[in-house]
């Protein structure tokens, strides 16, 4: 649960003050192919990761009511001090992930969605500063998908933001991104996992947007 | 009330009225053929006239807020224009520099300049400081791989989105009696946005032969043709907005008519090139900033030299 009080109150400013820099930077704009937004649903959106700013724009995009419901997953040792500490757990009360130990990160996630949660997670597990469109996915969405396979897996595919705040930058600086939502995924029941971390990998890879028109 | 400010509500009462005659037709069209919003063409055009009461009040208020108001406001749709502009070049990481000085830098003290009407200088600041300046620091980045490509877009870029989009608001230096300088904008808007409107509207009506079918399958001989020339004759009526005669008018409408007509198909082929069909989603109806922009973008600053320096107001 987010804080309560002042600290909730001020959580609840901070995070519209959030989501609306980062509107005024990208324009952000969802495009919905695969899921419908008005219906909400216990979701994990899995999402290719470039830039710290990633999580904010699927959240900003997110009916109202369902970013409320709907927890980032994010490395513990970026988000455990000072502002960002505020702002990853009480602003977007986000699900923090020790990287050398402290507790099976998938285990934690099924703990969360048997909360009711929905989750946002980057499966490429670090940001991608390279060339290439998409790293290797690791294997924690095969194993999460398993342990709870009812849930919808929605491939996002962030546009843009790798541009607006590349490996290094302070200012961001203004691009328009999209956000667009595929179609959701299920692991087959003897699906094995490498099978299945390649057809996530193409469901996120099929969303890059081509060019409109001629 | 003084002369201009009357003027002003004058005009602003007039659009006003034409768009609520709009809105009662797109409401009767909606009603007749589109009750459940199943015509596409009838709810693009109640999108646009929704969007037209949206502008129309943005303009009004920044008029009447003076010279801060309409500075303002154009260099905010300069901010967003920029943003639908570099979002489509090929700008990587290596110009993340440039790119924040453009829209940092370059944009405010741009319109600053303006602000404080040192002529000499907004007029030469961008081609040539820093048309100069900024590919320094995309060099100092050190990739070269498209050098070339990247440093002339963003450089049109910021010709297109700042320099010509900070000529409308420079219109209030011109010497004119005082609060004219706004009627001048809003008769440039009128003008260039009205023949837009009815370019499209005679090209529906009788429009056969296309101009340009690779740029722009929309547009039409005999909806240009007629869309300029009534375009023009209200912009002869409204004369008295302006320093000039009638017939001065008739020739100032008839000449940012044809500008703004260039820049739509300028701006769409660029759009062409890259693939896509609109510059941005911002404004329901119209796509982009840069969509609803670009023939007052290549009317502004031909319009604002012709008419300093014919009627000597520098």
């Amino acid at each position: 649960m987010a804080a309560k009080g002042t600290r909730g109150i001020l959580a609840r400013i901070s995070g519209r003050a959030i989501t609306f820099f980062a509107r005024a930077v990208t324009a952000v704009r969802p495009v919905w192919q695969g899921i419908d937004p008005d219906r909400p649903r216990q979701r994990v959106y899995f999402a290719n990761h470039a830039s710290h700013g990633d999580f904010i724009l699927i959240w900003a995009v997110l009916p109202p009511r369902q970013q409320l419901a709907t927890r980032p997953v994010a490395g513990a040792d970026y988000w455990r001090t000072g502002l960002r500490r505020f702002i990853g757990s009480d602003v977007f009360n986000a699900l923090l992930i020790e990287r050398n130990g402290g507790g099976n990160p998938v285990d934690l996630m099924a703990e969360a969605l048997d909360g009711g949660a929905s989750l946002i997670i980057f499966p490429e597990g670090t940001r991608n500063q390279t060339e290439a469109e998409l790293l290797p996915l690791k294997s924690g969405i095969y194993h999460l998908a398993r342990l709870r396979p009812e849930i919808e897996l929605v491939p996002v595919w962030i546009e843009n933001l790798n541009r607006v705040l590349p490996k290094g930058a302070f200012i961001p600086v203004p691009l328009m991104c999209r956000v667009i939502f595929g179609a959701p995924l299920h692991v087959g029941t003897d699906e094995a996992k490498d099978d299945f971390l390649t057809r996530a990998r193409d469901a996120l890879l099929t969303l890059r947007p081509k060019p409109e028109g001629n | 009330m003084d002369d201009a400010r009357s003027d002003l509500l004058t005009v602003i009462a007039a659009i006003g009225g034409v768009l609520i005659f709009a809105s009662a037709i797109g409401w009767v069209l909606g009603r007749r053929y589109s009750p459940n919003g199943e015509n596409a063409a009838i709810e693009n055009l109640n999108d646009r006239i929704r969007a037209w009461w949206v502008m129309t009040l943005a303009l009004s208020l920044a008029f009447l807020g003076g010279r801060f108001g309409v500075i303002a406001l154009f260099a905010l749709c300069s901010f967003a224009a920029l943003r639908e502009f570099m979002t489509l070049t090929n700008a990587t990481r290596a110009d993340h520099n440039t790119l924040a000085a453009a829209f940092f830098i370059v944009l405010p003290v741009q319109f600053w300049l303006v602000w404080i009407n040192w002529y000499g200088l907004y007029s030469i600041f961008i081609p040539v400081y820093v048309f100069l300046l900024l590919p320094i620091v995309s060099a100092l980045a050190g990739e070269t791989r498209n050098y070339l490509v990247r440093i002339a877009e963003m450089q049109w870029a910021l010709m297109i989105c700042v320099f010509c989009v900070s000529h409308v608001p420079a219109m209030l230096n011109l010497k004119i009696p005082t609060g004219r300088g706004v009627l001048l904008i809003a008769f440039l808007v009128i003008v260039v946005q009205l023949s837009d409107v009815l370019q499209y509207v005679w090209g529906k009506l009788i429009g056969k032969r296309k101009i340009a079918p690779k740029l722009s399958p929309s547009k039409t001989i005999e909806g240009f043709v007629g869309g300029s020339l009534s375009a023009t004759l209200i912009g002869t009526c409204l004369w008295w907005m302006t320093p000039f005669t009638p017939l001065q008018a008739a020739g100032m409408s008839l000449l940012i008519t044809l500008m703004g007509f260039a820049g739509g198909l300028v701006m769409s082929a660029i759009k062409r090139d890259r693939g896509v069909k609109d510059w941005g989603h911002s404004i329901a109806g119209h796509g982009g900033f840069i969509d609803r922009l670009d023939s007052v973008l290549f009317a502004a600053p031909i319009f604002f030299h012709v008419t300093r320096y014919y009627w000597k107001l520098g």
